[in-house]
């Protein structure tokens, strides 16, 4: 039995929920948002990742409806969004510091978006219960914001938000104030209830964790702009940018020039007396272009002794540990300077540990380790 | 010990400034009127001693406060005034306060500086500045004949409009300050939360925005309803002869009518009367707290 992967990205026939069609947004002088194109599927867990002041939020508030484009459009299930209102919008928000009303209980809190529809007493009674459950609040339904623990409040801001069966869910930082060890059982709880709901959700996030945990697709921002949007997986090991490399997780950039010597095959020279690179990449190089070689710590094998029969190997002496328990990186300095970080994991028990500090060490990885990347 | 200082100074202040006087305008309440300096009888004696001296007070004035139907006809239109002042200032005070909270940052001060600047000249002569604009040949009469909206001069002074233009003016700082102080600290985004969830601009404003500020609304309302009520130099100055209000009553009774015990006992009432607000606003200020916390 095969189980139906869902990527309605690569299915031409399938129609995105949302679509920005060349979408900017300025605040006076300042471009928050800077001609952007997307669409975002239905039942999709979509994350809007970057750093503060890239326009995340600035589009999570376009959708919501307190913002509106400067030029272009937004489309929900194919409607144009600029003239409906933000209460009119089959959107809700959960809000970064979870605005839940203080003077309302939790029940009154959740009920708030169902009252303004007019539902019956009855159903507001039984959908309340339902979120209480879901966010396994019942217990709480009576006290009021202040009463309740920060983890508590994040549920009842989740659940007062998915009250309404929005078409769309936005989540702005929803787990910005809790601990790590908490928005880690968070991170799954969302995603659980994401599918046992069946809601489009967007994120906005500048935990790179965060965002490879729970989506299914990330958007990598900057400046306004969507730099790349793909799976956890493919932003991870193919950026398509030294920017994406950079940001998401730890990475080596090496600079040097390529040089064509077979298919999809190049040789990197990088520094004066060190041997080539030996790399393949489908990115297409030309003849002593400029190239950053992205490679993952993990990906590099820190050897005692000098390999043979890899495709690249380097001497380095270990100048710096970064014990993290299960594994170690270490910082690997090479004669000419450049710091290599290499990855390993701790099998042995530390005192056992096989690297120490000034240890002469080799560096390998393969030719496909890495991902070339042009300037 | 410097704990019990620090605490010991405002009750030595109470003391001394409010519950010393306050016995002894009860004691001169209980007692009977007299020609003699001071104007009232029995006077405290050594030689015949405490009972005898207690044996002399009684009850007189009061009964005679309800007997006399000035007095509650004075305290109902004191507390009629009071109440209407009340509401108007609210009404008049609470979008001011709206604005100001939602006026940018940077203008904030300056506005809070207009609505304490009044402060700075003698309140006597803002009222005496009223008389001015609103007299019949003052200057509101004369700009509005001059715009031909009116041909005969409109009688203000001298009325209950005059008296409620008085108060509203004097008391709207204390009604705009713990309202914008309790708009102020609003979070703008339980708005956005409100209209996120199906809430029109304005019924963000009645069932976020009105609740959440309650706590300005209610001490900003005592604190114009508790000093209105005893309010004497706007009602005599902007009122007319037929404005009642129990301030008035009292001065006349004690510099007019010279009886400094009926004056008394009308001061005790009130006191009295005035306990209720003063223990709901009490009450007010303590939920405020528990909130915060």
């Amino acid at each position: 039995m095969t189980i139906p992967v869902f990527e309605p990205w690569n299915d031409p026939e399938a129609k995105p929920l949302i679509q920005f069609q060349n979408v900017t947004k300025r605040f006076g002088e300042f471009t928050a948002i800077d001609d952007l194109t997307i669409g975002i599927y239905e039942k999709e867990f979509f994350a809007l990742l970057g750093p503060s002041g890239c326009g995340k939020t600035t589009m999570m508030r376009m959708l919501a409806g307190f913002e509106t484009p400067t030029k272009g459009s937004i489309y929900l299930a194919g409607q144009d969004m600029a003239p409906v209102p933000p209460n009119k919008r089959a959107t809700n928000m959960m809000f970064q510091s979870y605005a839940l009303f203080p003077h309302l209980s939790i029940w009154e809190n959740i009920a708030f978006g169902l009252k303004r529809e007019g539902m019956p007493k009855n159903e507001i009674n039984d959908r309340v219960e339902e979120m209480l459950r879901l966010t396994r609040l019942d217990k709480f339904a009576r006290r009021k914001p202040h009463q309740i623990s920060g983890g508590q409040r994040q549920r009842v801001a989740l659940a007062r938000s998915l009250a309404k069966h929005p078409k769309l869910l936005l989540l702005d930082e929803p787990l910005g104030a809790l601990d790590k060890k908490l928005r880690q059982d968070t991170q799954f709880e969302l995603m659980d209830i994401q599918e046992k709901t069946g809601t489009t959700f967007v994120i906005v996030t500048h935990d790179q964790e965060e965002a490879m945990t729970v989506a299914s697709r990330v958007a990598v921002m900057d400046h306004g702009k969507i730099i790349q949007v793909a799976t956890p997986d493919r932003i991870y090991e193919t950026p398509n940018s030294v920017y994406v490399a950079d940001f998401i997780g730890e990475v080596n950039i090496i600079d040097g020039l390529a040089t064509p010597n077979g298919e999809d095959s190049y040789a990197i020279a990088w520094k004066d007396g060190q041997a080539p690179l030996n790399v393949k990449s489908p990115n297409k190089f030309s003849d002593g272009q400029k190239c950053h070689l992205a490679i993952r710590p993990e990906k590099v094998t820190i050897n005692a002794e000098k390999p043979t029969g890899v495709d690249n190997v380097v001497e380095g002496k270990i100048l710096d540990i970064a014990y993290l328990g299960n594994i170690s990186t270490y910082h690997v300095e090479l004669p000419s300077g450049v710091v290599i970080k290499a990855q390993a994991a701790n099998t042995r028990r530390i005192s056992r540990r096989a690297f120490t500090w000034e240890d002469t060490v080799w560096l390998s990885w393969t030719a496909t380790a890495g991902v070339l990347l042009a300037d | 010990m410097r704990r019990f200082t620090l605490i010991a100074v405002p009750y030595l202040w109470l003391l001394a400034l409010f519950l010393v006087p306050f016995v002894i305008v009860l004691k001169i309440s209980l007692s009977d009127v007299a020609v003699a300096r001071p104007p009232y009888a029995p006077h405290f004696d050594w030689a015949t001693g405490i009972w005898a001296f207690l044996s002399e007070l009684d009850f007189e004035n009061f009964t005679w406060l309800t007997e006399d139907d000035l007095y509650w006809k004075a305290y109902l239109s004191s507390l009629k005034i009071a109440f209407v002042s009340t509401v108007l200032t609210l009404l008049v005070g609470y979008p001011m306060a709206y604005a100001m909270a939602r006026a940018p940052q940077e203008w904030r001060a300056t506005l809070m500086m207009l609505v304490i600047l009044p402060f700075w000249t003698s309140f006597l002569i803002r009222v005496y500045a009223w008389m001015g604009i609103l007299s019949n040949e003052g200057f509101l009469n004369q700009f509005l004949m001059w715009t031909g909206m009116i041909s005969e001069p409109l009688t203000i002074l001298n009325t209950n409009a005059a008296v409620y233009i008085g108060i509203v003016y004097t008391y709207l700082p204390f009604m705009i300050l713990p309202i914008y102080a309790a708009l102020e600290r609003l979070d703008e985004s339980l708005i956005e939360a409100a209209e996120d969830l199906g809430c029109s601009r304005f019924t963000a404003f009645w069932l976020v925005t009105i609740p959440l500020s309650k706590t300005g609304i209610v001490a900003g309302s005592f604190l114009v309803f508790i000093p209105v009520l005893g309010e004497f130099v706007i009602p005599s100055l902007l009122g007319g002869s037929d404005t009642l209000m129990i301030g008035k009553v009292l001065w006349e009774e004690f510099f007019s009518n010279r009886d400094w015990p009926v004056a008394s006992a009308v001061a005790v009432v009130l006191l009295l009367i005035l306990i209720i607000p003063i223990v709901l606003f009490q009450r007010n200020q303590q939920k405020q707290q528990e909130a915060e916390q």
